[in-house]
């Protein structure tokens, strides 16, 4: 196994650009990597070999020619999740639906990862349209998580993690819905982060809920997402959502996060997540990070969100009708995959949609067809906005008290692969402490916090703030990071076990 | 089971026992040089699929932006059809599966509309003014085109294929709907024709559309219902789609009403449903009959950012009002001393925007209307068009008027110079030029030519010179058939005189 395998995105940057390194070297690296282990961990539903490397030889060829790198993370390889549009590799979605199909143009973060000088390696697993906490439902079989490989690495982003965790790969490109970045990055001991609604472009992001859904960075450090995130995050006109605002300055924002000083901030911790469901090592996990954060000198306050309780039900009445519309479009008449079955141009649309969609997509199609029908509007999608709304409120009121706000990223560890495919609401439990951030907008990140005793799994510590307040957040990030890794002997991804052959 | 459709009903008895009730649904289709959602031009008439781009695709991960453009010619309609504009308003999603559109919903405004709750005062031929209600105007995108082949008549049912062309798709539209026209009697189709003419003059004055019915660029749906005479209990109506002209409407109007009173007269009840114009008979059949009533499930469209146009916007829109069309004819008939009915002429014939281009580009108004209505018309008959199609601008038309004031062309060259314009031989100058038009004033060139006409008509030299000046006709006639009519008979009199005195 080389060595550069290991290294952070940042430390691997900087040998390629010093040119210790060639990035040609890392992405081969990479790509042998993932040719050793994927086949275990099956993290990327397409390889792109050849794109890669002549975009790593193009990096080489400017830091030969002394030329300034195209950003901090020119030549660093990336997996990037199968939902953004690629011209030069297929965007599936994790769908039968999509098999195959090429887009004709890139998505703005792919060009933004593409102008930066950074090495797409492929495209990761995921569920299917990004509905799931497992990657179980991907039509093309589930991932493995690289600490235990019989258990779920998460989801629906549980390819870009397992890839982080497994080695594949220093960087990953993520999309959170409801919990999609933060919860595998959980369960796999790595870092993830959901910018601000509206911080990076959806355009080009085939949508799960259009009102929900944010791309956003993974990574292995807090320093690594920040690196990326600044690459991806800003104003793009194709993007109405997006906000026309300076990125937070979440680099320096890490840079001082890991000095070690979090005195002045206030870290509110939500009461309403930190009730029952939690598994215990998940609890204690927490509880450590919360008398970590006083050491570093944060003040730890307690704040109440008394309509966290109705985030979930909402979001399963919101995600659900905004998907029965925006999966629509998948009629066999354009692209994708066409069931000629019937003579008229609706039964092909019912035969192909019956025979591409998986069993979840079908479930919240239903769900949100159903949610949206005349007669009952007003009891569900609106009343779900509503709560919505006093959710905003509560954090609001929240970030009056506290600058960010904590909880764990999810209610257990890694479970095992076929536990909750067919308890949907044991599946959607899983992101209870993380929709409410979807549901308001505002920034939430899973950073390591420790392994659970009776399991020995990583557990994620949820850090909170406002809109456009990735700065704040970022420098907690780093200052718990920074202390853990300290205080525990080094990072916890270090701890992970070697993937069995 | 087949049943007999009741006979119509004559009019006359129509509207001596029912009293009709209109509504009007005009879909005008804007003529911004991009669509509603995206930058792809709506040229009419391109190559099939060849205006199209992701967002009017449809394609995954495609996002929509709103045309500035679109909203302010949203909102000019409405000020101009004394409407409130509204503060803040979003676009809601229309959810139905049809192949022409893309998404499989159209983005549309449902229940937040950009202008409400004006009207429009229509003048009838007689003089009679009728206020028409406008419930509201909204802003929508059009649709793709299907062209059914192998069925018959271009429908659906019985087709063996069926072809897309998504250039349509996208293209901005507004909506305006009136309110309930009560109250018009038998005026009714007389009343909805006028209607959807002034409206169509109105829209044409502001320059956002070019409102051709005959291309689909201005729709209208007629709603009409019956309720007997004094019953004050408002019938059920029906939707009339397919009305593509002007005299299209009142035919529609008229039919329905002599329909309906045929079935309420046999005991039958209206059924509330969409029918369809069939321009050769007359009459309108029912449309496809729906086995459940359609639930669009509309919601907000979460892909889009509310439209806020503030009150100084919409005030800096209202400044850029022209004159109402109806009154700047007034104007104009006063000023050229038109009859109402030569006005009438003016304006059916296409005439009158014509007319005034070509009196701003110098000509005076009395040449540039005989121009208009005389040969220009002539010209347009024989070729099948439209006045304003014609391959000649007003300006020059009034650059041949001016040649003519100046003595360099004739009434016949002049019409030989706008048979070169005509033909695409380029600009007056030019084919004056080209063709070797110019009026023969050189005396050099005359005083030959009369010379020669002179010499071979000895004996009408000897009549002139005996005092019989009306002789000369003979050799004028001659001078200009050796000029090929090129010369300026008054000056070649005035020659012929000289020369045998």
């Amino acid at each position: 196994m080389s060595e550069l395998i290991r290294l952070t995105a940042s430390e691997l940057a900087s040998k390629i650009h010093s040119g210790e390194v060639s990035a040609v070297e890392a992405a081969q690296a990479h790509l042998d990597r993932i040719a050793e282990v994927d086949g275990e961990v099956h993290a990327f539903l397409h390889v792109g070999a050849e794109a890669a490397l002549a975009n790593a030889a193009l990096v080489d060829e400017a830091v030969q020619a002394g030329t300034a790198p195209a950003s901090p993370l020119a030549g660093v390889p990336l997996a990037l999740k199968d939902v953004f549009t690629t011209t030069d590799m297929p965007t599936t979605c994790g769908s039968r639906i999509l098999e195959g199909w090429r887009p004709p143009y890139d998505a703005t973060l792919t060009a933004r990862l593409r102008a930066a000088g950074i090495t797409i390696l492929g495209k990761t697993n995921m569920d299917e349209f990004a509905m799931g906490s497992s990657t179980e439902h991907s039509a093309y079989g589930p991932t493995r998580n690289p600490w235990d490989l019989s258990r779920i690495p998460g989801g629906s982003g549980g390819g870009s993690a397992a890839a982080l965790a497994a080695f594949e790969a220093p960087l990953a490109i993520g999309t959170d819905t409801g919990g999609s970045i933060r919860q595998p990055a959980a369960v796999t001991g790595t870092v993830g982060v959901k910018p601000t609604y509206g911080g990076v472009s959806r355009y080009g992001l085939v949508a799960c809920a259009s009102s929900l859904d944010q791309g956003g960075p993974c990574a292995r450090t807090v320093l690594d997402a920040a690196l990326l995130h600044e690459v991806v995050a800003g104003h793009d006109p194709l993007d109405s959502t997006s906000i026309d605002a300076p990125v937070p300055a979440v680099v320096e924002a890490a840079r001082i996060g890991a000095q070690g000083d979090l005195s002045g901030v206030r870290v509110g911790v939500v009461r309403e997540l930190g009730g029952e469901g939690y598994q215990p090592g998940v609890r204690a996990s927490f509880d450590a990070a919360l008398r970590r954060l006083e050491k570093l000198g944060a003040e730890v306050v307690e704040v109440s969100c008394p309509h966290f309780e109705y985030g979930l039900a909402a979001y399963y009445l919101i995600l659900p009708s905004e998907v029965s519309s925006n999966l629509a479009r998948f009629d066999a008449m354009r692209y994708g995959l066409r069931v000629d079955k019937g003579a008229s141009a609706e039964e092909v649309m019912a035969a192909t949609r019956e025979a591409g969609f998986g069993p979840e997509v079908k479930r919240r199609i239903i769900l949100g067809t159903y949610a949206l029908s005349s007669g009952y509007y007003d009891a569900y999608y609106g009343q779900a906005q509503k709560v919505r709304t006093l959710i905003s409120r509560d954090f609001a009121a929240a970030f009056e008290q506290a600058d960010v706000l904590v909880s764990p990223t999810a209610p257990t560890t890694a479970f095992p692969i076929g536990e909750k495919v067919d308890d949907p609401l044991a599946m959607y439990l899983n992101d209870l402490a993380t929709i409410p951030t979807n549901l308001a907008g505002v920034a939430g990140m899973s950073v390591p916090s420790g392994l659970a005793e009776e399991d020995g799994l990583p557990v994620g510590l949820q850090i909170m703030a406002p809109a456009l307040g990735e700065a704040v957040m970022y420098r907690v990030g780093a200052a718990f990071e920074a202390a853990r890794d300290a205080d525990e002997g080094g990072p916890l991804i270090a701890r992970v076990p070697e993937v069995a052959k | 089971m087949t049943t007999t459709a009741p006979a119509l009903v004559d009019y006359d008895d129509v509207v001596a026992r029912y009293e009709p009730t209109l509504g009007l649904e005009v879909h005008v289709e804007l003529s911004t040089s991009t669509k509603m959602f995206c930058g792809c031009p709506t040229d009419f008439g391109a190559e099939p699929n060849t205006q199209v781009c992701p967002t009017c695709l449809g394609l995954p991960g495609s996002l929509p932006v709103v045309n500035q453009a679109a909203v302010e010619a949203a909102i000019r309609i409405g000020l101009a059809l004394n409407c409130s504009i509204a503060p803040w308003g979003r676009f809601a999603r229309k959810n139905y599966f049809y192949p022409d559109m893309p998404k499989n919903f159209q983005t549309s405004q449902y229940d937040e509309p950009i202008a409400v709750d004006g009207w429009m005062d229509v003048t009838l031929e007689d003089g009679e003014v009728v206020r028409v209600g406008i419930e509201r105007a909204h802003m929508e995108e059009d649709t793709g085109k299907s062209l059914h082949v192998g069925g018959a008549a271009g429908r659906i049912h019985g087709a063996e294929y069926s072809l897309l062309d998504y250039n349509r798709a996208g293209v901005p539209l507004i909506e305006i709907v009136t309110k309930m026209i009560p109250g018009t009697g038998e005026r009714a189709p007389e009343v909805a024709r006028a209607y959807v003419t002034q409206l169509r003059d109105l829209i044409k004055s502001l320059g956002v559309s070019d409102v051709r019915m005959d291309q689909g660029s201005m729709r209208c749906d007629v709603n009409l219902s019956l309720s007997p005479t004094g019953s004050g209990v408002l019938g059920t109506r029906t939707e009339t789609k397919n009305v593509n002209s002007l005299r299209s409407v009142e035919r529609a109007v008229r039919h329905e009403m002599q329909r309906q009173a045929g079935v309420l007269d046999g005991g039958g009840a209206i059924v509330q449903e969409t029918r369809h114009f069939e321009e050769q008979s007359g009459t309108t059949r029912p449309g496809r009959r729906k086995e459940t009533s359609e639930d669009y499930r509309y919601f907000p469209e979460p892909d889009l950012v509310p439209i806020a146009p503030s009150a100084e916007w919409v005030e800096e829109l209202r400044g850029t009002l022209p004159e109402l069309p109806w009154e700047h004819r007034k104007r104009i008939q006063e000023a050229w001393g038109l009859s109402d009915e030569e006005l009438r002429d003016l304006v059916n014939a296409g005439a009158l925007e014509l007319i005034e281009a070509t009196v701003a580009a110098g000509a005076p108004a009395g040449e540039a209307r005989s121009w208009w209505v005389a040969y220009l018309a002539q010209q347009a008959n024989t070729r099948g068009v439209e006045l304003a199609e014609l391959p000649i601008t007003p300006a020059q038309v009034a650059r041949v008027i001016a040649l003519v004031g100046a003595g360099d062309l004739n009434n016949k060259l002049a019409r030989q110079v706008v048979d070169g314009v005509l033909a695409g031989e380029g600009e007056p100058d030019e084919v004056v030029e080209s063709r070797g038009l110019k009026v023969v004033s050189d005396d050099g060139a005359l005083i030959a030519a009369v010379d020669e006409a002179l010499a071979a008509q000895p004996d009408v030299v000897e009549k002139i010179k005996g005092g019989k000046v009306q002789a000369a006709g003979a050799i004028v006639g001659a001078v200009m058939k050796a000029t090929k009519g090129q010369a300026d008979a008054k000056r070649v009199r005035e020659l012929i005189i000289e020369r045998c005195s």
